[in-house]
């Protein structure tokens, strides 16, 4: 079985779990711990990618360029990743992050939207960047839609194409389904992110793996949107137990999820996982980004933030449409 | 009563709706549509009794110089680019439904005036800037707007492949819009596509970060803004009036739908039917113009 390669998103889609206010301390010293633990690839930046610091999506406590330039200041041996949402971010973000030093650029899309990034995605390979096609809300498309969408980015250069399980809401036998039809359809790797809202994390990454995944993410202590991720310090120790190769030390790994947990996410007051309300995420299919949003609009209107996400579940919102959440609140105060 | 001619170049999906409202225009009459090969749009108009040709935007000029009087260009940013010389140098007014934006931009809501009808052509931004800069433009005279940020959402059948290959484009024009038309100081743009079936109509967000917080007059201004829009784009509404985002934070947020007039296009195409009841509307009033009319 081929080496799997691990990407660790603490610092992008965890940004979510502490509402994108990392700081370059906080950075610095996250990316210290996990270049010692030999982990391959560090992902950081506001939670939606390049430019995401906005009204809707909540605005950065630091610039992310300032974030971009910490992390790739204190990597030894680890690359910097971060990720780009078309229509989000656009050309000029790429040409910003070239110049700091990043070496991987992750462009997501929707899973039947992958025709939005073969401008950036095209333009980031030309570049020299090393480029990976995400594909999010897997669970949103059959299998046949996926590997179409798939195989759009493998033509517009991906090196790599994933499978995003955005919402957590697949079961193993989804991962299984679509990573097989991926792995025997594309030349290039294929990967899988998932998200705990369901539990099922660390069963999905295995099940990816099986199938044929080689990139599969985490974050340590599974900080992230909704449930969070799968833990890293957790996916390296159940990779060893499996006799799966990876570079990353297992020790380190739980060192460096340590040093989150007991000091960086302190001053922020979270703490992990806010299992009741992101088991809704996976049961409705919705966007794991959307939690926090929508507890804030539960408040604001006085409503369940359950009902919130069934409705927002049922209208199919993708994401980005956090702006959804108010007016799906502001409607159900009304009933 | 007489009638304006007018001419349309690229009947595609835009083009064949097009054709469908200026039939209902007490001002227009369509009289001549080209495109650069035979097609379903040709077809259309020559079956609507209107002279149409595969020989472009030479066969219009050549045929129509001094009578056809407005153009709607509705192929591409490269296609207007070629377009325009001709169009300009045989005075014809245009509307440029693509994103070259040789012209300003016109929102009919904000900035349709006597100065931008003498321009020989104008730029119709994006349907996302037709949908949100009237709505920053009517909270800026309210509270002054120093930042604006819209959400656009579009359901995924109505995003042709111009839009998707140039997305960066959609959202950079939209976002100059919102600063030049609708008087933000700063601001952003977003797009989202969204699958779901049935499609989801045409959603728009907008946020604006605000100097002075009246929410009471920032909503009549806004309600007085949706009857204006109202009269050119009968589906457009509220999805949510204006709230503060949070009592203790300066972001006014409101929501707006548009519903399409379900002419040549579906009603979930809201999108493409805001951008052409705008460019109809700025055709009227300078066909007005032309007439001598007087309302």
């Amino acid at each position: 079985m081929s080496k799997i390669i691990i990407t660790d998103t603490t610092l992008r889609d965890g940004s979510h779990s502490v509402a994108h206010r990392f700081t370059i301390n906080d950075v610095t010293r996250v990316v210290s711990a996990l270049d010692s633990a030999n982990v391959d690839i560090i992902e950081v930046g506001h939670g939606d990618g390049l430019a995401g610091s906005t009204a809707n999506y909540g605005f950065s406590a630091v610039p992310e360029m300032d974030l971009i330039k910490a992390a790739v200041q204190s990597a030894k041996n680890s690359k910097i990743a971060t990720l780009l949402l078309p229509g989000i971010g656009t050309v000029p973000d790429l040409e910003k992050v070239k110049d700091l030093g990043v070496k991987v650029i992750r462009v997501a899309t929707h899973v039947t939207e992958a025709d939005i990034a073969h401008e950036h995605i095209e333009v980031a390979k030309k570049m020299g960047f090393f480029v990976v096609g995400f594909l999010m809300m897997a669970h949103r498309a059959k299998t046949e839609r996926v590997v179409e969408e798939a195989q759009k980015m493998e033509s517009y250069g991906a090196d790599v194409v994933y499978a995003t399980d955005s919402a957590g809401a697949l079961l193993p036998k989804g991962v299984k389904e679509r990573i097989s039809a991926l792995k025997s359809a594309l030349k290039i790797p294929v990967g899988f992110h998932s998200h705990n809202n369901l539990g099922l994390a660390i069963g999905n990454s295995l099940a990816a793996i099986d199938a044929g995944a080689t990139y599969i993410d985490g974050s340590l202590g599974g900080l992230g949107a909704g449930a969070g991720n799968t833990p890293t310090e957790m996916l390296v120790g159940v990779m060893e137990r499996a006799g799966i190769d990876k570079n990353a030390n297992f020790f380190k790994t739980i060192d460096a999820s340590s040093l989150v947990r007991n000091e960086v996410l302190e001053p922020y007051g979270v703490h992990l996982p806010a299992i009741q309300d992101s088991l809704m995420l996976g049961y409705a299919g919705v966007y794991s980004s959307f939690m926090l949003h929508a507890k804030r609009a539960a408040k604001r209107f006085n409503v369940d933030y359950r009902d919130i996400i069934v409705e927002a579940g049922r209208r199919e919102a993708v994401g980005g449409q956090e702006d959804w959440l108010y007016e799906i609140a502001e409607e159900l105060s009304k009933k | 009563m007489n009638k304006v001619k007018v001419g349309i170049i690229g009947p595609g999906n835009i083009g064949q709706d097009l054709m469908i409202k200026i039939r209902r225009s007490k001002y227009l009459e369509l009289t001549c549509v080209v495109g650069i090969v035979e097609s379903p749009g040709i077809k259309r108009a020559r079956d609507m009794g209107v002279d149409a040709s595969p020989d472009g935007v030479k066969y219009l000029v050549k045929h129509y110089k001094d009578e056809i009087q407005i153009v709607f260009d509705a192929t591409s940013a490269k296609g207007h680019l070629e377009n325009s010389k001709y169009l300009r140098e045989a005075g014809m007014f245009t509307l440029d439904l693509t994103p070259a934006a040789l012209g300003p931009y016109c929102v009919p809501a904000v900035n349709l005036d006597e100065n931008i009808l003498k321009e020989p052509e104008v730029n119709m931004v994006t349907c996302a800037g037709q949908a949100t800069t009237p709505m920053v433009a009517a909270i800026n005279r309210a509270a002054d707007v120093y930042y604006a940020e819209t959400v656009s959402s579009l359901s995924s059948f109505s995003a042709g492949p111009g839009t998707r290959a140039n997305i960066d484009e959609f959202t950079q024009t939209t976002r100059n819009a919102l600063i030049k038309v609708g008087g933000a100081d700063t601001a952003r743009s977003l797009i989202i596509l969204n699958p779901a079936e049935p499609p989801i109509y045409m959603s728009n967000t907008i946020y604006c970060r605000v100097r002075d917080k009246n929410i009471e007059k920032i909503a009549k201004s806004c309600e007085d803004c949706l009857a204006v829009m109202k009269s050119y784009v009968p589906g457009v509404r509220f999805r949510m009036k204006p709230i503060l985002k949070d009592p203790k934070d300066d972001i006014v947020m409101l929501g707006v739908e548009v519903e399409g007039a379900g002419d040549y296009l579906p009603k979930t195409a809201g999108n493409l039917d805001i951008i052409n009841a705008a460019s109809i509307r700025i055709a009227e009033v300078k066909a007005k113009q032309l007439l001598g009319v007087k309302e």
